[in-house]
């Protein structure tokens, strides 16, 4: 079947055999899009998440099906005109990643809960980014969505 | 010599028979407890009430504010909290990972209005007369009346979800209630159009 939805700002269309098969394959390797990771395939990680609509998904359990007609953002699409988005920004002053396979995830988690929640506290931090770092960097990106939150406020 | 073989001659025979009155003892309970299921199971409110205290309804209606998972009921990884609208967090929802049909490839559930039952709604650690009270009481149920109940439980798709619960992330079917759809929502029909009464027990 043939799904066509809106990717980082370009419509696209992938071909699958399976509309249930997941988003993150048709995304990696349909649209060759390597940024968004494959951590566990059971939603728990964190590591495939994207934006469906302006919302967190984890793109490991979302139907391919079910993104027609979509707005899709991965984190290829999270800068605009060239410009670091304030999450990715903060990343690179705070210097986040170690290993850095899971921080594409985290980083889209953290760009939808801004848009939510614009000035979070360490609990809504705790609360709703809850995806898995391996080499649990998690310290420093408490220290870079703060710092997000500050870019973003004097953004606006 | 001979006595010793006429002893162990008589010490086998009872043996035997002592085992083979075990085993028949063992028969006949296994007998009646099905007996007993078979009755129990033919009163619409006790067909209604083996499937409202399953796991797939438990796991949503939990005591606290954080959803059960699997067949062992624990509670659900990471912390998952209800929020206030019983949908998860505002920047982490259930809709982040699940969808509104069962996903086999993340062994991940799905449903149409995935979400926890209202705190008030909770059936963990409750009695099934417990329960059954506190479904049908409107202040308890969402203000709904009987005939609103009878087609929540019906027709509702996320109730009926417990009868297509999919494969679980090692691809380990879930397992469904002890009563068969049909049967349930006969059970149902039958049990609120006779009044909806709650035995004592």
């Amino acid at each position: 079947m043939k799904v066509s939805f809106t990717i980082n700002g370009k419509l696209k269309s992938v071909e699958v055999s399976d509309g249930n098969s997941p988003l993150l394959w048709a995304i990696r390797d349909g649209l060759d899009l390597k940024g968004t990771k494959f951590g566990c395939g059971k939603a728990a990680c964190g590591a495939c998440t994207i934006h469906v609509d302006g919302k967190a998904v984890r793109s490991c359990s979302f139907p391919t099906k079910y993104a027609e007609g979509k707005e899709i953002t991965t984190i290829e699409g999270l800068s605009v005109d060239g410009r670091l988005h304030p999450v990715q920004q903060a990343w690179k002053e705070e210097v986040v990643p170690q290993c850095g396979y899971c921080q594409p995830g985290f980083m889209m988690a953290t760009a939808a809960m801004l848009k939510e929640i614009p000035n979070p506290t360490d609990d809504d931090i705790d609360n709703n980014i809850i995806n898995v770092c391996r080499c649990a960097t998690y310290y420093r990106m408490r220290k870079a969505i703060h710092k997000a939150a500050a870019l973003n406020s004097q953004n606006s | 010599m001979r006595i010793k073989i006429i002893y162990l001659s008589i010490s086998f025979f009872i043996i035997a028979l002592t085992l083979g009155f075990a085993n028949m003892d063992d028969n006949s309970n296994k007998k009646t407890k099905e007996k007993q299921a078979e009755l129990i199971l033919d009163a619409p409110f006790d067909k209604v009430m083996a499937v409202l205290t399953h796991k797939r309804c438990i796991n949503c209606h939990p005591a606290g504010d954080t959803p059960l998972q699997g067949e062992d009921s624990h509670l659900h990884n990471f912390d998952i909290v209800r929020g206030e609208n019983d949908h998860g967090l505002s920047a982490y929802t259930c809709n982040t990972c699940h969808q509104s049909e069962n996903n086999d490839y993340s062994g991940v559930p799905g449903a149409p209005h995935w979400a926890l039952a209202p705190r008030e709604m909770v059936w963990e650690g409750k009695s099934r007369i417990e329960i059954a009270q506190q479904m049908m009481d409107p202040k308890r149920n969402g203000g709904r009346t009987h005939e609103e109940i009878m087609e929540h439980l019906t027709e509702h798709e996320l109730v009926l979800w417990a009868w297509d619960p999919g494969v679980d992330a090692e691809g380990e079917a879930r397992e469904k209630p002890p009563v068969a759809k049909d049967e349930f929502i006969k059970a149902v029909k039958e049990w609120i159009s006779d009044g909806a009464i709650i035995p004592s027990e």
